[in-house]
């Protein structure tokens, strides 16, 4: 049974509504990818899964959640609490702000496993230093000390890992883990992740607007369009055989290095907002494929191998 | 000798620079210009003759020496003495003593209940806000020494009812200005990443959005303590405050209105002592407000 489960997924914000349909499962040891651009859901889904809807005044319309083969749809707040950062760690988008300022490293970790698994400020403080040691943290117990203004981006964002692990989670949700950092960071950081979900045999939800992140780590992904989910499947399907026009347009949009000649495909216009979202196939707009039949109808899902793909031409050769 | 030499090294120097060193820092920063240090000196004069208040007065603040009434400044009663032959520099040293403390404890009082009903306004939000903020408002909309009058009329003349008549006459600034910073900072994402981390709700407000938010507060409580100096002096100038014999600069400005021209020297100096603390006060609540760099903070509320 897979570790974390989302089925056809619906949110509502009084009568809008954001995110519907969407659908995912990831296991031990297995990393999935949800990517697509900014405003297409992605981290709507993120909080849906930690259970934060409530306080931004959303709510679960449609489907369920399923943790370790526990329903989450209708989790009360106070056993919530005991899954988020317990049983379930987020990586937030941010680390620059992540990180209380007027605390030190150490006991904003340390907090983590006092709270979650009931240790002495001792034995956390213990555990905290063991965490940093395994992120590559040089000298962790001089870092315990220190105040999060006195650290680089990539070090806060470490020390934010840090933080979801502290409590042992089996899944791990990374929001853009690494939009905030520069290139080279950002490469030791998703590392980091693949080496984490191999050691520790977590599974790790992996939300990115980078194709090329994805083709790196991840063994499945899904595909985010306008609240959507347009096209699933393994990540060697997806990428060898994409067949939604938005997941080849994405991957057009991958730099492949070479002669420098070649000119990157952009994708023309933008994400539509929440309040116009079009009828039909929410990318019909944008499409270079678009016919009549996709202003009216939404497509349905239409599996190809390993993966699945919601459009009425996947699988018709352009 | 060992040729490693830490990639931290270069930060190690200002790894102890705790919270405490921080705040001492910019405390410091504050006796930096000499307007700083002018303001700030004569305050902590000013705290300290109110302590030592019985070693410091030459005379009995209650002697009376109906002798020598209405005598000019000289020796030995250096700042003359009043009408009843009291010593006037023992008075205004002791008043030092009364106008300090029931400031101080009224803006205590007043502290703790705005940052109270402040942060639970700003935490829970909804009905209970609206409610708490809608009455503090209402509290705001009179004058300060309208509401301090309403006090003492239900409770009666003393230090006692114009204590609680200046911690009220305050308390909407301060749980205005709690209110303000906690509903920032509820924003911010480390209180999202604390909450994704499963932190229970007293832990977010006590160990996050608190001391977040108290820096701001601590600095207009005692830029407060300076318009409570004011409140109480008023107050015991109409004879609601301190009772006689108790020494207060009001009262004793109050008395002296009778011998305006006979001898005002009793009227003089403890009115000049109310403004020169006022001033001092004001002056260093602003390099503190400047050392801090809150200035946008505050303007925020």
């Amino acid at each position: 049974m897979s570790m974390l489960s989302v089925r056809d997924l619906g949110v509502a914000f009084g009568s809008i509504h954001p995110l519907s349909g969407v659908s995912f499962s990831v296991d031990r040891g297995q990393t999935i990818g949800i990517v697509g651009e900014s405003g297409s859901g992605k981290s709507l889904t993120a909080m849906s899964v930690m259970g934060l809807l409530p306080l931004i005044g959303g709510r679960i319309t449609d489907g369920n959640i399923e943790f370790d083969g526990q329903d989450l749809t209708n989790l009360p707040e106070t056993a919530y609490r005991k899954l988020r950062g317990g049983r379930i760690g987020l990586i937030t988008q941010n680390p620059m702000t992540s990180l209380d300022p007027l605390k030190k490293i150490g006991p904003q970790v340390d907090a983590v496993a006092i709270l979650h698994l009931e240790m002495t400020p001792k034995e956390a403080r213990a555990r905290t230093e063991d965490i940093l040691e395994t992120l590559r943290i040089p000298e962790p117990a001089l870092i315990c000390d220190r105040y999060p203004h006195q650290m680089s981006g990539g070090m806060k964002q470490r020390i934010v890992i840090a933080m979801a692990l502290a409590a042992d989670p089996d899944v791990l949700i990374a929001d853009e883990p690494t939009t905030a950092l520069d290139v080279t960071v950002q490469a030791q950081i998703i590392r980091l992740l693949d080496d984490l979900v191999k050691e520790r045999d977590l599974a790790l939800v992996l939300i990115t607007h980078d194709m090329s992140v994805v083709a790196q780590t991840c063994d499945k992904v899904v595909v985010m369009y306008a609240g959507r989910a347009l096209e699933f499947g393994t990540v060697e399907t997806i990428f060898d055989a994409p067949q939604h026009p938005y997941t080849q347009a994405l991957i057009g949009c991958i730099p492949r290095g070479g002669d420098g000649t070649a000119k990157l495909d952009g994708i023309p216009g933008t994400v539509p907002t929440v309040m116009n979202y079009p009828k039909g196939c929410p990318f019909h707009p944008r499409c270079t494929r678009a016919q009549e039949i996709c202003t009216t109808t939404q497509p349905e899902f239409t599996s190809y191998g390993d993966s699945a793909a919601a459009c009425h031409f996947a699988g018709v050769a352009p | 000798m060992t040729a490693t030499i830490s990639p931290l090294g270069r930060f190690a120097r200002i790894k102890n620079r705790s919270l405490g060193a921080l705040s001492r820092t910019s405390v410091g920063r504050a006796f930096s210009s000499w307007i700083g240090k002018i303001a700030g000196g004569f305050i902590i004069l000013l705290v300290l003759t109110a302590i030592f208040a019985p070693w410091i007065a030459p005379f009995d603040y209650a002697a009376q020496d109906l002798m020598n009434g209405n005598q000019p400044p000289g020796w030995p009663h250096l700042l003359g003495t009043d009408e009843f032959g009291r010593d006037v520099l023992s008075r205004v040293i002791y008043g030092a003593r009364t106008s300090l403390s029931v400031s101080a404890t009224a803006i205590a009082i007043s502290i703790t209940a705005g940052m109270t009903l402040g942060a639970a306004a700003g935490y829970f939000g909804g009905l209970f806000e609206r409610v708490v903020m809608t009455i503090v408002d209402l509290t705001w909309s009179f004058p300060d020494i309208l509401i301090a009058l309403i006090f003492v009329a239900i409770i009666g003349p003393g230090l006692t009812s114009t204590t609680f008549a200046i911690a009220i006459a305050y308390l909407a600034q301060f749980t205005r200005l709690t209110r303000a910073q906690i509903v920032r900072l509820k924003r911010e994402t480390f209180i999202e990443a604390t909450i994704n981390l499963g932190a229970k709700p007293h832990h977010i407000l006590f160990r996050h959005l608190l001391p977040n938010a108290i820096a701001p507060v601590i600095v207009v409580g005692m830029l407060a303590i300076g318009d409570g100096i004011v409140l109480e002096a008023t107050l015991g100038f109409f004879g609601l405050g301190a009772q006689p014999p108790t020494p207060s600069w009001g009262a004793m400005m109050s008395s002296g209105t009778a011998q305006l021209f006979l001898s005002p020297w009793v009227i003089i100096f403890p009115g000049v002592v109310v403004a020169v603390t006022v001033i001092a006060v004001n002056l260093f609540g602003d390099e503190l407000i400047s050392a801090l760099d809150i200035r946008e903070r505050l303007r925020g509320s």
